[in-house]
């Protein structure tokens, strides 16, 4: 009997058809492509290999804060506080360093840990206290900000006493092995966040449940899974790689700037949604948003190469997100 | 006299179902009649189609002998015709009178300002009309549900309906507000108003209405006067068709262990002091009419909604069920009527919905998903339960109902659950596919595992349970011997309200109004 229904089941196997997600990687990474052959066809500044790096430098903050949204977009969350999540860390990072003045790892540790901490917090108000995401991190967006003022005094804390610091995402560990090479350290994590963001997402509980609580949170529940914990748990590690994303920033400017951060949740949730993540839940992948995040640093790049005034980048942005989302809409529609 | 509304054949097909076939209605003007039959017998089509909300694809709708078209629910409501569904439709924010003149507000200033004014007056006239005390400028959202539904009556008579449609209008309501409305039924009548009143609750229909007209299945079958027919003509008026499906034969389970055992279940006035017993082997047929309870009892048992009080004993031990989490791990599974909803992802793939709960035993160093030991129970149970899909990667969205009941019952099975609720299994499946769920619910039974299948269909509640509960307004009105059972006992049992005792059911058999 199971053979007659193997049989049928492969009499009715279809080639397979590409997924809708899959469709807009292909077509995020094919607008990568074409605006790179534009750039460099109208400069030949673009492509140089100073450039190139600038780029990926550029991108690294904005990609691993783009990773942390993604994961609770996957959920049908939002999380605005990512942005000031991360300038809370570099603060703390900050204070442990300079004003405690402990070793550099106990400083790493503190910053990944305190962006962990206030991730569970917003799960927690979500998942127990049912504040909806939006206002849950809204609020979690102003009170970072505040905090991080209030912890610093409103002055920027500088690492001139942790020389190291700045290896963090200055110096490079890939061209120290491979001269020519240098991929700066900061992008290099990113591409490590990246990959085992990618890796949880697809292969352990953690990622499954993850999309099971953005495609029907109730019949999760009913299945007798602790939706609730596994929902703070995915704010959580969003957190934590919030922390990461502060440490890179804070080295990057050797410095904690307090009064950075508002404004860096959007730029995270453009390229989360250029990247085909869907905002509703469900859907996404990690290697669609760091396609997400490289194109909104190209763009900008490529237009500052062209002397494009940076009030026209901004509106070359908001048209590319437009257009972006409405050409996954008319495809789910077809 | 011309009737007010005259149908006649009127045929209505939705894609894959004969709503209705030649169905057949006539309203007098200061008439209330009821129109009866079971879930699914085509009372609801045929009243949106007179309302203006469904087209009918033949048959013709006369107005006081003229025949008529009517193509939108503004057409009806031009023809004098309202309806008032059993979900009230109100904008809560809004005042009573704001509900009622929604879109035809009274305007001053050479239209550029409303007139609050001239429209709080319109409403207490017609308040007045009705004998309602009700202040115009009470918002709506802070009124019982009675006083809500007497707005959308206001609202239903502002149009100067000459016929009022009246869905389950007493769903929600307590003894109290029921004879308010009653009252203002009466009011309506008096004034020459023809009323359609369609309702489960024989009592009412006992006291409000003067003609019953029975449905079943798409088909009209007959009208009768109310005051001299008995509740049990109507009711083997309402469930008369042939038994064609066979019955399963009942095994003796008077060795097996039970299971399952729930005492004075009780929630506010959903669930009121249930109880009963459920052996291994055994399928409990849960019978009644919508609204009985029966979810409600099945969902407080699996955890996913509180109980006031209660106690569950499962395999002879009290148990504290406050989750989905904690009857799962007791080995309960609960199988929703809402498949979509609450049953699956349909996002994600096959073999991800099968495993949902018991992701658990696919993990190796309790984090990585072991993809092939998923894969291969996936495709296991695809096989076992005869899934068609192309694939165990298949998004579930993509499958037809009955395969994607299917999926949910390999869910419960993968986590090997021995105690199952299976809330209308079959309900949104065709025929072939339904066959296959009831050899599935029997091979179950028989391999030990517990069952209760909840269903609104009387056949198939004959066909399957070796013993029938019945649940009326939250509280067990009887359980039946799977042998000997019939539709009209059933039917009796459903309809069983508390405020009707045996003693009035006997005297409203015998012919007297309660």
């Amino acid at each position: 009997m199971t053979t007659i229904v193997e049989k049928d089941i492969q009499t009715i196997v279809r080639p397979a058809v590409l997924s809708q997600g899959t469709w807009q990687k292909i077509l995020a990474f094919a607008s990568l492509i074409a605006l790179l052959a534009v750039f460099s066809i109208a400069s030949e500044n673009f492509l140089q290999s100073d450039n190139l790096i600038g780029i990926l430098q550029a991108t690294a903050v904005n990609g691993v804060l783009a990773v942390a949204a993604t994961f609770v977009i996957i959920t049908g969350g939002i999380d605005l506080s990512v942005g000031t999540l991360m300038t809370f860390c570099a603060v703390i990072a900050g204070v442990v360093l300079t004003y405690w003045g402990l070793p550099m790892p106990v400083g790493i540790l503190a910053a990944i840990a305190a962006g962990a901490l206030c991730g569970s917090v917003s799960g927690t108000i979500i998942a127990k206290m049912r504040v909806p995401p939006f206002i849950a991190t809204l609020g979690m967006m102003m009170l970072l900000k505040g905090l991080a003022l209030v912890i610093s005094g409103t002055r920027p804390i500088y690492f001139n006493d942790t020389p190291n610091f700045s290896m963090i995402s200055q110096e490079s560990l890939i061209g120290a092995v491979l001269p020519f090479l240098p991929i700066p350290n900061g992008v290099l994590i990113l591409f490590i966040v990246a990959i085992v963001s990618s890796l949880i997402l697809t292969s352990t509980a953690l990622g499954r449940y993850t999309f099971a609580l953005g495609s029907n949170e109730e019949a999760v529940r009913l299945s007798g899974v602790n939706t609730d914990s596994w929902k703070i748990i995915v704010y959580t590690v969003s957190g934590g790689i919030c922390g990461i994303a502060g440490l890179i920033i804070a080295s990057r400017l050797n410095s904690a700037q307090p009064a950075l951060g508002q404004g860096y949740e959007l730029d995270a949730i453009a390229a989360v949604v250029i990247g085909g993540t869907s905002l509703s839940g469900g859907r996404g992948t990690i290697l669609g948003t760091i396609i997400g995040a490289l194109i909104i640093s190209v763009l900008t790049n490529g237009l500052r190469i062209l002397s494009v005034a940076q009030e026209w980048q901004t509106v070359v942005t908001g048209i590319i997100i437009i257009l972006a989302v409405y050409a996954d809409i008319l495809r789910r529609k077809s | 006299m011309t009737p007010l509304v005259t149908i006649m054949d009127l045929d209505k097909s939705f894609p894959g179902v004969r709503a209705l076939k030649k169905a057949r209605f006539e309203l007098f003007s200061g008439e209330v009649h009821a129109l009866m039959g079971e879930n699914g017998a085509g009372k609801s089509t045929l009243m949106k189609i007179l309302a203006g909300i469904y087209r009918k694809d033949a048959g013709e709708i006369l107005i006081e002998g003229e025949p008529v078209d009517i193509a939108s629910p503004r057409a009806a409501q031009d023809l004098g015709i309202s309806i008032i569904h059993q979900e009230l439709n109100l904008m809560n924010e809004l005042s009573a009178a704001q509900n009622i003149f929604i879109g035809r507000e009274p305007k001053r200033a050479m239209g550029l300002l409303l007139d609050e004014e001239a429209l709080n007056r319109a409403a207490a006239d017609i308040f007045a009309r009705m004998h309602l005390v009700l202040d115009p400028r009470a918002e709506v959202g802070v009124l019982t549900v009675a006083k809500q539904q007497m707005v959308e009556i206001a609202k239903a008579l502002s149009f100067r309906s000459k016929v009022l449609i009246m869905d389950e209008p007493t769903a929600a309501l307590n003894s109290t507000e029921i004879a308010e409305l009653f009252g203002i039924i009466r009011q309506l009548k008096a004034e020459g108003v023809g009323i359609v009143y369609i309702s489960h609750k024989m009592d009412e229909l006992k006291e409000i209405s003067d003609r019953v007209t029975v449905m079943r299945d798409g088909e009209y079958v007959g009208t009768v006067p109310t005051a001299s027919t008995s509740i049990d003509t109507i009711i083997s008026m309402m469930v008369g068709r042939s038994l064609t499906e066979k019955k399963t034969d009942v095994p003796d389970l008077s060795s097996h262990d039970v299971v399952l055992e729930v005492h004075n279940l009780r929630r506010s006035n959903a669930i009121q002091d249930v109880s009963f017993k459920l052996r291994k082997g055994e399928i409990l047929g849960f019978a009644g009419l919508m609204g009985a309870g029966r979810t409600e009892v099945a969902r407080a048992i699996f955890g996913a909604d509180p109980l006031d009080g209660g106690e569950i004993i499962v395999r002879g031990k009290t148990a504290t069920i406050r989750s989905p989490q904690d009857a799962v791990r007791l080995g309960i599974g609960y199988l929703s009527e809402d498949r979509k909803r609450f049953g699956l992802a349909t996002g994600m793939d096959v073999a991800a919905n099968i495993v949902m709960p018991c992701l658990s035993k696919f993990l190796s160093l309790k984090i990585f998903l072991k993809a092939q030991a998923i894969r291969d129970t996936a495709r296991s149970y695809i096989s076992q339960l005869r899934i068609k899909t192309p694939s165990d990667a298949q998004e579930v969205r993509f499958l037809s109902g009955g395969n994607q009941q299917k999926i949910v019952i390999a869910k419960w099975l993968a986590r090997d659950c021995e105690i199952l609720f299976f809330d209308e299994p079959t309900r949104g499946i065709d025929i072939g596919a339904k066959n296959e769920i009831y050899k599935l619910l029997n091979t179950l039974a028989a391999q030990g595992r517990a069952i209760v299948m909840i269903s609104s269909e009387l056949p198939e509640i004959l066909r399957m349970s070796h013993r029938i509960a019945v649940m009326c307004e939250g509280r067990l009105t009887g359980e039946l011997a799977a042998k000997g059972a019939t539709q009209e006992a059933i039917m009796r049992l459903a309809t069983q309200r508390h405020s009707l005792t045996a003693d009035t059911l006997k005297s409203a058999t015998g012919g007297s109004t309660t």
